[in-house]
């Protein structure tokens, strides 16, 4: 993945309707974006302005209806529903709001799983889940099931899985969302730390003001469309 | 599997299914041992009216006399009761031992034993399982009483001296009879002396069983005792039939018993996925293609049928081991180990079956959709 002028993401005239009955919904309407890299991104906008959607569409968990969706050059729309899996694998790293760690493992098997679809053995999985557990803070709770864990901590355990293949973006869904004012804050700082000091193309959902400020830039959709965009 | 309660019923259920069939595949084969263990190169030669219709007994003779029969051997049903129950019921049938034991090679019996019997008027020679039912061992004097053939005088109590047990060749082979000679039964005989229920002839070429079969029926027919002669395979399978297609029986049962179980674990599964969209919907996120979760699901299905319907097989194979529940009527009751192998196909087909429609559904998933907050 190379993107010569530096633009990582890039969205072009994407549309995408929804059909409910006979009603179609336009959550995105010619929507066009650019998203540079190693830049942190903050997607603000009430609910149901469809951030979680344009979201999924650059992760590749969705499709445009028209335009295209552009990753570093790659257009990611004419992936078949294998390739893209494989893609997804490789480039994107998905923090979800409500964590989604998988309740029967541990954190350490949690953090594995993206890992187990790449061709390391099973030492060079330890270490690369050590080493993500470690820079998320958690290097003493490897063993711990979920439900053992703060709401905080599950949370880390949701950044280490997702940049423990160490992706070419990060997407974040409101990953402050279920969690009360400090660790909100401690997870930001985290994600934050990992813009600065690795480099990592983050964009963030989110409706808090406080957590966007943490972003280099904030985006505002409304009814599908961008209104306004500020810089930092 | 997160609901551990369900989880376990449904085992449970997985494992009652293959005990079960298990019992089945042993009761079946107790009523179909005979047709397996058939030789096909033996005929049966009956009154052509019924069974229960006396045969001379110089039709022997003449018989031994067409071309291809080896050997022939008389058998006559007895009938009694031994201790005056009827639940202690086990087939006692009068023969000639030189030539019984030729034309019954699968009956094996000690030479000793055998040499006993024929120089023992009052000898008679019991199978194992009926030996073990009821203790009976070498030396034993057994009275019985007779339901049909009363004694000179009047009597109906007949004793016999155990002089020998066998066994059987195989697996399968009927070790329920309890023998005894035909002199000793004749000379006491009230009425029906030199008359024998049954023949049986062995054939040296068993492809001409039907022909030389044929040439029985002929030999005696417009006598005043006409034949029916044919395979022992054939005579064995019309008489099971008389109580019934068992085969066909156990299949109708089998198949609602699965079909029961198939719904029951089908649901466990499908309400598993359902349980768990979000999980599998962060699978696919972090890259897990549409096979990969399809297989996670149908692997889960497979193992969780694979657990239960081993052990449940096991559980089958060691209870059945035990002995069989009539405690000894039936002639053989064993797991048979073409039914154990079959048993294991269909641990796995049950298991595939169970979850291949919840895996299409995962594997259709739709990764937003499944993600999406409530």
């Amino acid at each position: 993945m190379s993107a010569s002028d530096n633009v990582l993401v890039r969205v072009s005239g994407v549309d995408r309707v929804f059909h409910r009955g006979s009603e179609d919904i336009h959550v995105l309407q010619n929507l066009d974006m650019e998203v540079r890299s190693g830049e942190f991104l903050a997607l603000m906008g009430p609910s149901g302005s469809g951030k979680s959607t344009l979201l999924n569409m650059i992760g590749g968990l969705d499709r445009p209806t028209k335009g295209t969706v552009t990753i570093g050059g790659d257009s990611i729309n004419a992936l078949s529903d294998r390739e893209l899996a494989a893609w997804r694998s490789r480039h994107i790293g998905f923090v979800f709001q409500l964590y989604n760690l998988l309740p029967t493992l541990t954190a350490e098997k949690n953090v594995e799983l993206p890992l187990l679809l790449t061709p390391l053995t099973k030492a060079e999985r330890n270490r690369h889940v050590e080493a993500a557990l470690t820079v998320v803070g958690l290097a003493h709770r490897t063993r711990h099931f979920p439900r053992q864990l703060s709401g905080g901590e599950q949370q880390r355990v949701g950044i280490a899985r997702a940049i423990v293949a160490d992706p070419t973006i990060l997407l974040c869904d409101e990953p402050t969302g279920d969690l009360d004012r400090k660790a909100g804050d401690e997870i930001l700082a985290l994600l934050q730390a990992l813009h600065r000091e690795q480099g990592k193309t983050i964009i963030m959902v989110t409706h808090d003001p406080h957590a966007s400020h943490r972003a280099d830039r904030t985006l505002y959709l409304n009814k599908g469309q961008l209104t306004t965009e500020m810089s930092e | 599997m997160r609901k551990k309660l369900r989880a376990l019923l449904t085992f449970l259920s997985i494992l009652m299914a293959f005990v079960l069939y298990g019992y089945l595949c042993a009761i079946r084969e107790a009523f179909s041992a005979g047709v397996s263990v058939a030789g096909a190169d033996r005929i049966v030669v009956m009154h052509k009216m019924s069974l229960v219709m006396l045969l001379p007994v110089n039709y022997k003779p003449q018989i031994e006399r067409i071309e291809g029969v080896d050997a022939v051997a008389s058998s006559t049903w007895f009938g009694g009761m031994y201790q005056g129950e009827a639940k202690n019921f086990f087939p006692q049938i009068v023969v000639e031992p030189e030539t019984y034991m030729k034309v019954y090679p699968e009956y094996l019996l000690s030479e000793k034993e055998k040499q006993a019997w024929l120089t023992t008027r009052t000898g008679a020679i019991v199978g194992r399982k009926t030996a073990k039912r009821f203790g009976f061992k070498v030396g034993d004097r057994v009275p019985i009483q007779a339901t049909i053939w009363n004694k000179k005088g009047g009597g109906r109590t007949w004793e016999f001296d155990i002089v020998g047990i066998f066994d059987g060749k195989e697996k399968g082979t009927d070790t329920t009879g309890f023998l005894f000679r035909y002199d000793y039964f004749d000379e006491a005989l009230e009425f029906g002396q030199g008359q024998v229920g049954w023949y049986v002839a062995r054939v040296a070429d068993p492809e001409k069983s039907e022909q030389t079969a044929k040439k029985i029926d002929a030999l005696f027919a417009n006598s005043p005792a006409e034949v029916k002669a044919d395979t022992e395979k054939a005579f064995v399978q019309s008489w099971a039939k008389q109580i019934g297609d068992i085969g066909k029986i156990m299949v109708a049962i089998l198949s609602a018993v699965f079909f029961t179980i198939l719904l029951v674990a089908g649901n466990t599964m499908g309400q598993a996925v359902r349980e768990r969209r979000e999980e599998l919907g962060v699978l696919k996120a972090i890259g897990f293609t549409n096979g990969g979760v399809l297989a996670i699901v149908l692997i889960e299905s497979c193992l969780l049928s694979s657990l239960a319907g081993v052990l449940g097989l096991g559980l089958a194979w060691i209870l059945i081991a035990q002995g069989d529940p009539t405690g000894g009527a039936l002639a053989v009751f064993y797991f048979p180990s073409h039914d154990l192998a079959l048993g294991f196909v269909f641990v796995l087909a049950l298991g595939v079956a169970a979850g291949i429609l919840p895996a299409i559904q995962a594997m259709r998933l739709n990764v937003a959709d499944a993600l999406r907050r409530m």
